[in-house]
């Protein structure tokens, strides 16, 4: 009869609201702003009111922090690959992307922008060390709360870039542009030309 | 007079308490439940003739179909043959042939749904991995644009993901159910909504109804492991021969081996994002974003659009392929675990059927003694 009486107390202190706060409280981790789209929610239930909704990749992410009032000090970074994180969430100081315009230096603070990228270097600048990625296309959003995303299709960093196979490259695709005859041909030559001597200027400079 | 006694013994038989046909537990999870009676079935009949001309068979194993049309009188003499240790002429004695050999074939089956399950795991922790690494690719999109699932546009693209192979479970079942609940919710007057399949059970489901509003079907996106190559040509595909507003790609997210996500992810041509920045809301704060590079703005978003395009579809591919592997785990894995059950109800009966023969004769010889020498 004993063994009952924490649950009957807790029954009688608070009654059906009460306790549902009492089962909530343990709960840790639930999401203090709406994770999803209501207005899909609802249509949804008009339409098969039988089936759950599906998700959206909202309720999968975490939240954005929002924009702070003054200009934080690091810059937090998200450099992302098909196949790998390479960088996730990591606060430094500045990053040099290779937009189409040209490199562009990101610090703190920088104007929200979307970038497109282009083959070229990508280096990452922490108090003192440097990491540099040679990048081959992609595009880099920079937001107004001072957080970088960066995605790329394929990066290596440059130590593990091989300089006779990229003369090599160039020589190969230099030629194949002067002997091409269609327009596809010549396209992927000039890519081809584009990509190797942007590596080749990673290589150097 | 032969066939007339073949005729009596089989009907006997026929009327013994095991049926032919593999009980409705294992039916929706068991490896082509005919296959076994197939087989089955063609011995059958090559055995009753051998039967019917009077030779006895000497290898019952390999023998092709004649196609005769005696089937019924041919069941019943099967029967009757395969009571093991008989002469051809009527000697009663109950069979536990019938039930050895339903054993054996479902001991086989679990077996084979055993061997898939392992293949399935190791598959699984391949695909996983990557995955998981490619999680991160939707986030910046996502970071950027928003999601926006109830916006309203009149061309829909419905991105279905399926797999190739079956037995898997309910995940395409469910993919496709959602797939049309979206087409109702996104229909409407001077709205299109049109289908575009990826694997071969999405397209089988979908062919059955609504085959005017299918665009493209594509299958064996599995038969090589997927990489971001072979999937953004597939966009690129996809990219040139529908006219979109907005690309609805539906799949199963992987949460756990045994928990799977269905989801929508959204994504909006270029000029539905102008759209939607200049009259705010969600995207409303996307003018506030300079754009570098490109001539102009139209060209970067319709970039940014493809390559959105291409690095969610990416992972769609990879979370379907690892909820397929999960699905099929825990598919082959109850059925591994209803044959064993099966089986340990066949057992039981085979026991008892074989108790029973044996305590038939000692009473048939007990009291044929007893006759004589009472």
């Amino acid at each position: 009869m004993y063994r009952q009486a924490p649950r009957l107390l807790i029954r009688a202190l608070d009654g059906g609201r009460g306790g549902r706060l009492i089962g909530r409280a343990f709960s840790t981790g639930v999401p203090v702003a709406p994770v999803e789209d209501s207005a899909f929610v609802e249509a949804w239930k008009k339409v098969a009111p039988n089936l759950e909704p599906p998700k959206t990749p909202l309720s999968f992410m975490k939240p954005r922090p929002p924009t702070p009032s003054s200009i934080p000090s690091k810059l937090t970074v998200n450099f992302v690959l098909p196949y790998q994180s390479e960088i996730s969430n990591k606060e430094v100081d500045m990053v040099i992307v290779p937009a189409t315009t040209g490199q562009m230096g990101v610090l703190p603070g920088h104007v929200a922008t979307i970038a497109e990228l282009k083959p070229g270097l990508l280096s990452v600048h922490d108090g003192n060390e440097v990491t540099k990625y040679f990048v081959s296309s992609g595009f880099a959003f920079i937001h107004a709360n001072s957080i970088a995303d960066i995605v790329a299709v394929e990066a290596v960093p440059v130590d593990r870039i091989d300089p006779s196979l990229v003369q090599k490259g160039l020589a190969d695709f230099t030629q194949k542009l002067s002997s091409a005859t269609t327009d596809l041909e010549k396209a992927e030559a000039q890519i081809g030309v584009d990509v190797h001597s942007a590596l080749n200027a990673a290589l150097t400079g | 007079m032969a066939m007339t006694a073949l005729r009596r013994e089989g009907r006997r038989f026929l009327l013994s308490p095991i049926p032919p046909n593999p009980s409705t537990a294992a039916r929706s999870t068991m490896l082509s439940e005919s296959t076994a009676y197939e087989m089955r079935w063609f011995l059958i009949v090559s055995l009753g003739d051998d039967l019917i001309s009077g030779e006895v068979p000497k290898s019952n194993i390999h023998r092709k179909n004649h196609g005769r049309s005696r089937r019924s009188f041919v069941f019943v003499c099967s029967f009757f043959v395969n009571a093991g240790d008989l002469s051809l002429l009527g000697i009663r004695s109950i069979s536990t042939q019938v039930v050895r050999n339903r054993m054996k074939s479902v001991k086989n089956i679990q077996k084979i749904t055993k061997a898939m399950k392992m293949v399935a795991a190791s598959k699984l922790r391949a695909v996983q991995l990557r995955t998981e690494n490619s999680r991160g690719l939707w986030q910046p999109f996502t970071a950027l644009l928003g999601d926006t699932p109830s916006v309203d546009v009149k061309k829909n693209v419905i991105v279905t993901i399926t797999s190739d192979k079956g037995l898997c479970g309910g995940i395409n079942s469910t993919s496709v159910k959602i797939s049309k609940s979206l087409y109702k919710l996104t229909s409407g007057p001077e709205k299109e909504t049109k289908y575009v399949l990826l694997g071969e059970k999405g397209k089988v489901q979908m062919v059955r109804d609504s085959k005017n509003s299918i665009e493209m079907t594509i299958t064996e996106v599995q038969k090589n492991p997927v990489n971001y190559t072979q999937v953004s040509v597939l966009a690129d595909d996809i990219l040139k021969n529908v006219e979109y507003d907005a690309l609805r790609i539906i799949f199963n997210k992987f949460h756990s081996v045994v928990s799977f996500i269905p989801t929508i992810s959204t994504i909006l041509s270029p000029e539905v994002v102008e759209r939607e920045s200049e009259s705010g809301g969600k995207l409303g704060d996307l003018d506030s974003y300079e754009i570098e590079g490109g001539e102009t703005k139209a060209e970067v978003l319709q970039n940014l659009a493809e390559f959105q395009f291409s690095c969610v579809l990416y992972n769609a591919v990879l979370e379907n392929a690892c909820s397929e592997l999960g699905a099929r785990m825990s598919a082959m894995d109850s059925s591994s675990r209803n044959a064993g059950e099966m089986l340990d109800r066949l057992t039981l009966t085979y026991n008892r059927t074989r108790q029973a023969s044996i305590t038939t004769e000692l009473i048939e010889i007990i009291s044929g003694a007893s006759a004589l020498t009472g």
